[in-house]
C-alpha cells in the first residue's frame, strides 16, 4: 500500500497571520496589500464575504473599505515567514515525510493508517496547528499529491467538511462523480493556459482529463500533462520532494516607490537587487554564470512613454561573489538605460548555475585560487554578519544609503515575533 | 507562486540557537590533560529550559501593574506557550474584547474568572456572552533588576 498523502494549506494566511497576533482583527474584514501597497493580495473571511478580489488595485475600493471600516495593511514578510516555520515546524510532528510546498502549504506522508485513525490523525492536526499558532489549515488525503490538491479545494470550500476531506479510499465511481464536478483549470499543473487547450478538444473537467488517451496528453500536454492523468487515475507520479533540489534561477525584482528617472538611483536599485542575489546564491552552495538586468516603466500609463528593455551577459568566472556580480549589473543597466524615461520597476536574474565546490575554472584567464579563497572568507564573514545582526547591516555603498526609490509599505504592522522592540501587549489593567 | 518570504530570516524561539556555559571551566595545563575532561556533562541552553514547544511560544510584553502580586511588573516580558493547556490556578494571556490581557484563571464555585493580583484592581468574571478566550499560558517572566 502507497502512503496517504495529506496536503495541509492555511486558510488566508496572510490575513490570519495578522489576526493572530492582533486580537482586534478577529472576525473583522482586512486586506493585506502587494509591496508598494498597490493590490490586494490577502483577504481575510470577512473581507472575501464583501466582494474584495485578489489582485484588485486598492484605489478601486476605497469606499467600499470606507464603508465597512475594513482594516488594510501592507505585506509584513517577516511576521508571515515566522509564522510559517511555526505552522511547518507543527505539521512536521505529524509524519514521518513531509515536503514543505509554498509558504502556507505542506504535502505529508501517512503510510500504514486505517481510514478511522487518518480522521482522528487529520482532526487532531488541524486542531494542533490552531491551538499552538493561531492559523487555520484545510486538510485533503488522496492517494496521489493531484488527488489531494483536489481534496484540499473541497475541503476549503464546503463548510460541512469542517476542514478536513478524505479521498483516500473512494471507490472508482465516487472518485469520477467527484473528478466530473472539478474543472479542469483547477487541476494542479493545468491552469488557464493549458485548460483552454485542453476545451478545444473537449477536455473540461478533472474526470475528462483522467480518462483522455496516453498518447495525445503526452503529445499535446508532454510527459508533465500525462503524469497529472496518471495521477488523477490513482497512480502516484510524483514523489515527496524531502530535500528541494537547488533552484535552477535566481531573481531579485521589486517595484519602486515611486517613479525613478535618474541613472544614479538606478544604480543603487541595481547593486541592491544584485547584492541580494549574489547572497541567495551562497546561501545555496552556488555560483552564478549569466546574469540579466531589466527595467521598465508604467505601461498602464498611457499619458507616458513606454520603453521596457534588458541586458545579458555572461561572466568570465562563474562566481557568488557580491563585487563582480555588482559590477557586470552596473555595466549592463548603462547600456539599457535611456534618460527621460519615468521608470517604476527593474530586475536582476541570474541564470547558469552551478555548484560553488564544482565550478570550473578557466583555463586562460583562470581567477588566482588565492583571491577566489579570499573572496569567498569575505563573503562568509559578510552573511554571518547580517544573519546575527539583522539583514543588510552590512553592505556595499554602493547600493545607497539615502534609498529614496525603496518600496513603499505604509500600513505595516508591527513585527510582533522577530523584533523585540514591537512584541504584542499584554494588558495588567 | 514566487515565494518573497525566502527572502527573509527567522525569528523566534529556537533550541539550536543558544548561549552554551559550561558547568564548569578548567584551565588547560600545556602538556597535562584535564583530568576533568571526562567528567564534562554537557552545558546550560537557557532557551532549551525556558521553552518546551518552540513553534508555540511567543513573547508579549506587560503593560500595567495588576499582576505584581504574581511578581509581573510593567515592562516585563511574557513566554507564553499556547501549546499548554490552561487550567484554572494559571497565570494566562487571554483575549477580552479584542486586547490581550494578563491574569490569573480562577474557578470559584462553578465560576470562570480572570483574577488579577493587585488589591486596587477588580476580578472579571467571564460570562458567556462575552467574547473571550484563553490565548496562551504564561510558564514566564522575565524581568531586569
Amino acid at each position: 500500500m502507497p502512503p496517504v498523502i495529506l496536503l495541509a494549506d492555511a486558510n488566508n494566511f496572510y490575513a490570519s497571520c495578522e489576526a493572530a497576533l492582533n486580537p482586534q482583527l478577529a472576525g473583522k474584514p482586512l486586506l493585506v496589500l502587494s509591496n508598494n501597497d498597490g493590490c490586494i493580495v490577502a483577504r481575510s473571511a470577512a473581507a472575501k464575504k464583501l466582494g474584495f478580489k485578489m489582485g484588485q488595485p486598492l484605489f478601486q475600493c476605497l469606499d467600499l473599505v470606507k464603508k465597512h471600516e475594513v482594516e488594510v495593511v501592507s505585506s509584513n514578510y517577516p511576521l508571515y515567514a515566522d509564522m510559517s516555520a511555526r505552522v511547518m515546524q507543527v505539521l512536521a510532528r505529524f509524519a514521518p515525510q513531509m515536503e514543505p510546498y509554498s509558504i502556507d502549504e505542506a504535502f505529508l506522508a501517512l503510510p500504514g493508517f486505517s481510514p478511522a485513525e487518518l480522521d482522528w490523525h487529520s482532526k487532531t492536526l488541524r486542531d494542533t496547528v490552531r491551538r499552538w499558532t493561531g492559523i487555520t489549515v484545510s486538510v485533503g488525503l488522496a492517494i496521489t499529491k493531484t488527488l489531494a490538491k483536489i481534496a484540499n479545494e473541497r475541503a476549503k470550500k464546503v463548510p460541512e467538511l469542517e476542514g478536513v476531506f478524505d479521498i483516500s479510499a473512494y471507490s472508482t465511481e465516487k472518485l469520477d462523480e467527484l473528478l466530473a464536478n472539478t474543472e479542469v483549470e483547477d487541476v494542479w499543473g493545468i491552469g488557464r493556459q493549458r485548460g483552454r487547450l485542453l476545451r478545444q478538444y473537449g477536455y473540461s473537467t478533472a474526470y475528462d482529463l483522467k480518462y483522455a488517451p496516453d498518447g495525445w496528453l503526452k503529445k499535446n500536454l508532454t510527459i508533465t500533462g500525462l503524469r497529472t492523468a496518471w495521477e488523477l487515475r490513482g497512480i502516484p507520479c510524483l514523489p515527496l520532494e524531502l530535500a528541494p533540489p537547488p533552484k535552477k534561477a535566481i531573481a531579485c525584482t521589486r517595484s519602486f516607490g515611486g517613479s525613478v528617472t535618474k541613472l544614479a538611483e538606478l544604480r543603487e536599485a541595481v547593486a541592491t537587487y544584485s547584492s541580494r542575489v549574489a547572497e541567495k546564491l551562497r546561501e545555496q552552495g552556488s555560483v552564478a554564470g549569466v546574469i540579466q538586468v531589466f527595467i521598465h516603466t508604467n505601461h498602464f500609463n498611457p499619458r507616458e512613454p513606454y520603453y521596457a528593455n534588458h541586458y545579458t551577459m555572461r561572466l568570465a568566472q562563474p562566481s557568488s561573489f557580491s563585487p563582480t556580480l555588482v559590477n557586470y549589473a552596473q555595466h549592463a543597466l548603462e547600456q539599457i538605460y535611456r534618460p527621460g524615461y519615468r521608470y517604476i520597476k527593474a530586475g536582476v536574474i541570474v541564470t547558469d548555475l552551478s555548484s560553488q565546490s564544482a565550478f570550473q575554472l578557466g583555463l586562460l584567464e583562470g581567477p588566482d585560487p588565492w583571491e577566489v579563497e579570499g573572496e569567498g572568507r569575505l563573503m562568509s564573514a559578510v552573511d554571518t554578519l547580517n544573519q546575527r545582526f539583522g539583514r543588510e547591516k552590512v553592505r556595499l555603498a554602493s547600493s545607497g544609503l539615502e534609498r529614496r526609490w525603496w518600496m513603499k509599505q505604509t500600513r505595516l504592522s508591527p513585527r510582533y515575533t522577530t523584533n523585540w522592540q514591537e512584541l504584542p501587549i499584554a494588558f495588567a489593567t | 507562486m514566487p515565494n518573497p518570504l525566502f527572502d527573509f530570516p527567522l525569528f523566534q524561539p529556537i533550541s539550536y540557537s543558544y548561549l552554551p556555559l559550561p558547568l564548569f571551566l578548567s584551565t588547560v595545563r600545556a602538556g597535562f590533560p584535564s583530568p576533568a575532561a571526562d567528567f564534562i556533562e554537557t552545558s546550560l541552553d537557557l532557551n532549551q529550559f525556558l521553552i518546551k514547544h518552540p513553534a508555540a511560544t511567543f513573547y508579549l510584553r506587560v503593560s500595567g501593574d495588576s499582576m505584581s502580586g504574581a511578581g509581573v511588573y510593567s515592562g516585563d516580558i511574557l513566554i507564553v506557550d499556547r501549546a499548554i493547556e490552561a487550567k484554572p490556578g494559571q497565570v494566562v494571556v487571554a483575549e477580552v474584547d479584542g486586547e490581550f490581557t494578563v491574569k490569573r484563571l480562577t474557578k470559584i464555585k462553578g465560576r470562570l474568572y480572570l483574577c488579577p493580583e493587585n488589591p486596587d484592581y477588580l476580578p472579571l468574571e467571564i460570562k458567556p456572552e462575552m467574547s473571550f478566550a484563553v490565548w496562551g499560558v504564561v510558564t514566564c517572566v522575565l524581568h531586569s533588576v
